[in-house]
């Protein structure tokens, strides 16, 4: 067994022992950590259903060793808001019904948070740029960007 | 006399199979019908409170459930509303009526006097005290449907044709354990399976100690026959160890697609199984002229998002089996069959999983733990199939080549057509007598069912909308079904549909063309039916479409209708790009008539759905063979991305007063079409082939 590794996430900290030096982030936060939102699709770094922010970075989950996050701030989709109190950005996937099996929309939202956190006011093809690397097939494109854009102008509203 | 029962409600006759009022205030309701993001389970429940006269919020749906739900076979094919839809709104009737008539009994009166407002028994307007719940001790659901209770006035429905949100976004936007991915049982082992490369490969070597020093951590191997799995605690070891299997375990009699199996026309001289469909030969060609040209579609993939995965336990000699296949029942058969089984000692379950847009690797991934299960009695078992595993594994959509012929008139308009078909089958379900991946490595493995595909009843598989919805007087299909595919084939969102509308309606263009008229007129000059004329008049509208937009200046229109199956969905599509290199798609105008439309807002997004799933396939996808399947992942896979995808307006046009029909897949064809048709505009020059590639961009234009 490796040496246990300390980090927090969505502001706990936590130290886990993986049973490999090479163990990636994603295994640990659904099968150690019960955080089963971060999603496995591909493995491969590839189509970002496992997007999570490292200090503040959209950063894929699945191939990352949790060595490589030590001391390091993990924000997931659990950590964005809740049903009772929802992130803007999950509000307006609601409101816009942006989704279909929704397989693709943890890392979608972890990525559009990354997003409106560093530049508040995209254009759609900044939005879209942001989200090329996550895969929908279901074909949910557009309203993903719509509702984007609807919490981008929330936020703002808020910050004002 | 009493209406017949609709087909889903004549086989789960008894009431208490689609309606129960489990609590005071709550009312479930059961489908055959299962979600996979079309917000199937959302409509249906508006379905049942228009019919229940309860609130929404009171329904919870219960769906896909051997134990518990009505077998309705697959959810497939755009038929959920159509018919599970009608079926569940007459089940629902008819608890109604049986409730009121005892409500009535209790009152008094007679139930004419009575109404229903949110579950709560009035007469003339004034509560009587009674509710669903209330009286649900004194009505016994587990009676035969009669057909005699009418099912609501389309003026009465309040809850059906109001856009409801979907009751299952929520847990998927708040991250929460949604899919079956995200399932887990007490003492359950993960596994992987190192899959046998082709039924009757057979295992010569496993070098368990190389694959166990990759896993670094234990590992346990079951085997049975030529089915090898890998059992484990930690999932990444467990990967490891997988990935290690596919070169320390050695295969002999492999059988690997090659490169020059890659293209469609491969077909074209393979032994095939042919029908004819439709009027005979024509003999007499005089004064007409003759136009023919051959339009190919490569083999596609459903390629989910979410690999496939099962669970299962076997346990006192009964088998539990959790999956995300699209239908239970048939899963549970061919469970029976392959692990020789009673039926009644299996129990199969529906869980989410990720979109699947037809038959992937859910059904394999549920037998493969299944097979583990029995092995390992009383250890509840989670199978997981690696991305590499998924692309190469899953069933594909048949390769086709489709050649159209016609006779056109003077008057440039066509009097009679050939589609002539050359494809693998669609039809390649366990539902359809195909074995279970994992079955095929078992001792003895159940043999390979007759050559088939859907049949015409079925809406066709690979002839399906291959004969055109116009008015031409003699129209013929001729079917070449070819049983040996260099991969296995079977039913992915439309089937045959797309490759035929793309070359149907991409002919129709060319005849237009050759005719100097307009594509949009021309078609309106030989189609009659009125609502098939409502859809292109209505997306020639949306678009602004101009008849004489230039050709060959790079930037391009294209148009295309079909109705899905010639007898479901309407959809008329405008579609704008340019061309330089590659193709950009710029907007898509859609004009579709679904009839009685219960969720608008979930119709448009399947819709739109349709739309950039088939333009990813139309753009983008093939799978690519070299020696094996050789796409293996997203990269070596691509489609659509964000940065891609048009801007899309849609726009309903239907009349409640039809029936209900479908809507996943009636734009696969004609987004396919428009594509092409506006490539063609843009370029002056046609492409005939699928992907509409970088390379064959490239050849048009120096051709030209």
């Amino acid at each position: 067994m490796a040496k246990s590794v300390a980090f927090s996430v969505n502001g706990k900290a936590v130290s886990v022992s993986p049973a490999n030096d090479d163990t990636p982030l994603l295994n640990i936060l659904r099968n150690e950590l019960g955080l089963m939102g971060t999603r496995f699709g591909c493995g491969l770094e590839q189509c970002g259903c496992c997007t999570v922010l490292v200090d503040g970075q959209p950063e894929k989950s699945c191939a990352k060793p949790v060595w490589s996050v030590a001391g390091k701030k993990i924000t997931t989709v659990e950590g964005l808001g809740t049903a009772a109190k929802p992130h803007p950005l999950q509000q307006a996937f609601l409101d816009e019904q942006a989704g279909q099996c929704g397989y693709c929309l943890s890392g979608i939202l972890i990525s559009a948070k990354a997003l409106l956190d560093r530049n508040p006011r995209p254009t759609r093809a900044e939005i879209a740029e942001a989200l090329d690397g996550n895969i929908c097939r279901c074909g949910s494109h557009n309203r993903i960007m719509r509702a984007v854009e609807k919490a981008a102008a929330v936020m703002r509203g808020a910050a004002s | 006399m009493n209406a017949p029962l609709p087909g889903p409600l004549s086989g789960n006759p008894n009431l208490d199979r689609w309606v129960a009022f489990p609590a005071p205030g709550k009312v479930t309701i059961s489908t055959g019908r299962v979600e996979f993001g079309q917000g199937v389970l959302t409509a249906m429940a508006q379905v049942a409170a228009d019919e229940l006269d309860v609130a929404l919020d009171r329904i919870s749906v219960r769906s896909g459930d051997t134990e518990l739900a009505p077998n309705e076979g697959y959810t497939a094919g755009s038929m959920s509303m159509q018919f599970g839809g009608v079926a569940l709104a007459q089940a629902c009737a008819e608890v109604r009526a049986l409730f009121l008539a005892q409500a009535a009994k209790v009152a008094g009166c007679s139930a004419s006097e009575l109404t229903i407002a949110d579950g709560k028994f009035l007469r003339n307007g004034r509560s009587t005290g009674q509710d669903y719940w209330t009286l649900a001790g004194a009505v016994d659901l587990h009676v035969k449907a009669t057909g005699a209770a009418a099912r609501k006035a389309l003026k009465d429905l309040k809850v059906v044709g109001v856009s409801s949100p979907r009751s299952d976004l929520p847990g998927k936007v708040f991250g929460e354990a949604t899919f079956i991915h995200d399932m887990t049982i007490d003492g359950m082992r993960h596994a992987r399976v190192v899959r046998q490369p082709n039924r009757g490969a057979t295992i010569a070597s496993v070098d368990e100690a190389a694959i166990r020093r990759a896993a670094k951590g234990p590992v346990e191997f079951v085997c049975n026959g030529n089915f090898l799995a890998i059992l484990g605690e930690e999932e990444a070891a467990l990967d490891a160890a997988a990935l290690a299997a596919t070169t320390h375990v050695k295969w002999t009699n492999v059988e690997k697609p090659a490169l020059l199996q890659q293209e469609p026309n491969w077909l074209l001289q393979r032994p095939a199984i042919d029908h004819v469909i439709g009027a005979p030969e024509a003999v007499d060609a005089q004064g007409k002229e003759r136009f023919e040209a051959t339009y190919t579609k490569p083999h596609i993939a459903h390629a989910s998002i979410s690999p496939s995965c099962g669970l299962s336990v076997y346990k006192d000699g009964h088998l539990t089996v959790w999956t995300h296949c699209q239908g239970v029942y048939p899963l549970r058969a061919a469970l029976a069959l392959t692990l020789k089984l009673d039926q009644s000692a299996i129990t199969v379950h529906h869980v989410q999983g990720s979109g699947c847009y037809g038959h992937n690797g859910a059904d394999d991934a549920a037998a493969d733990a299944a097979i583990i299960a029995v092995q390992k009695p009383g250890v509840p078992v989670r199978v997981r199939w690696r991305r590499e595993e998924e692309f190469v594994y899953e069933p594909k959509q048949a390769a086709m080549v489709v050649k159209v012929r016609a006779l056109v008139g003077k008057d440039g308009k066509p009097s009679d057509w050939t589609a002539e078909i050359w494809s693998g089958t669609h039809a390649g379900r366990p539902g359809h007598g195909s074995p279970l991946l994992g079955g095929e490595a078992l001792p003895d493995p159940l043999p390979l069912p007759p050559p088939s595909d859907v049949p015409e009843s079925g809406g066709g598989g690979a002839t399906r909308n291959a004969e055109p919805f116009y008015d031409i007087a003699a129209k013929r299909i001729v079917h070449h079904l070819v049983p040996e595919t260099p991969i296995r084939v079977s039913s992915l969102r439309g089937l045959g549909a797309m490759a035929n509308v793309f070359a149907l309606e991409c002919a129709i263009d060319e005849l237009a063309e050759r005719a100097g008229q307009d594509p949009v007129a021309y078609r309106l000059s030989i189609i009659s039916d009125p609502r098939a004329r409502a859809v292109i008049e209505k997306a020639a509208a949306m678009a602004k479409w101009d008849p004489k937009a230039p050709s060959g200046t790079g930037r391009g229109r294209g148009f295309a209708f079909a109705r899905y199956k010639n007898r479901a969905g309407y959809a008329a599509m405008v579609v704008e790009l340019e061309v330089d290199e590659e193709i950009r798609l710029r907007h898509v105008w859609c004009a579709a008539d679904a009839g009685l439309v219960v969720n608008p807002d979930g119709v448009i997004n399947q819709l739109e759905g349709g739309v950039i799933q088939s333009a990813s396939w139309v753009l983008k996808e093939q799978v690519r063979f070299d020696d094996g399947v050789s796409s293996v992942d997203w990269l070596s896979y691509p489609v659509l991305k964000f940065s891609e995808v048009p801007e899309i307006d849609i726009e309903l046009v239907g009349t409640r007063e039809n029936a209900p029909l479908g809507v996943g897949e009636v734009t696969a064809g004609p987004t396919a079409a428009a594509i092409g048709n506006a490539v063609s505009h843009a370029l002056g020059a046609r492409i005939r082939d699928l992907p509409l590639s970088r390379d064959r961009i490239m050849t048009a234009l120096l051709k030209d």
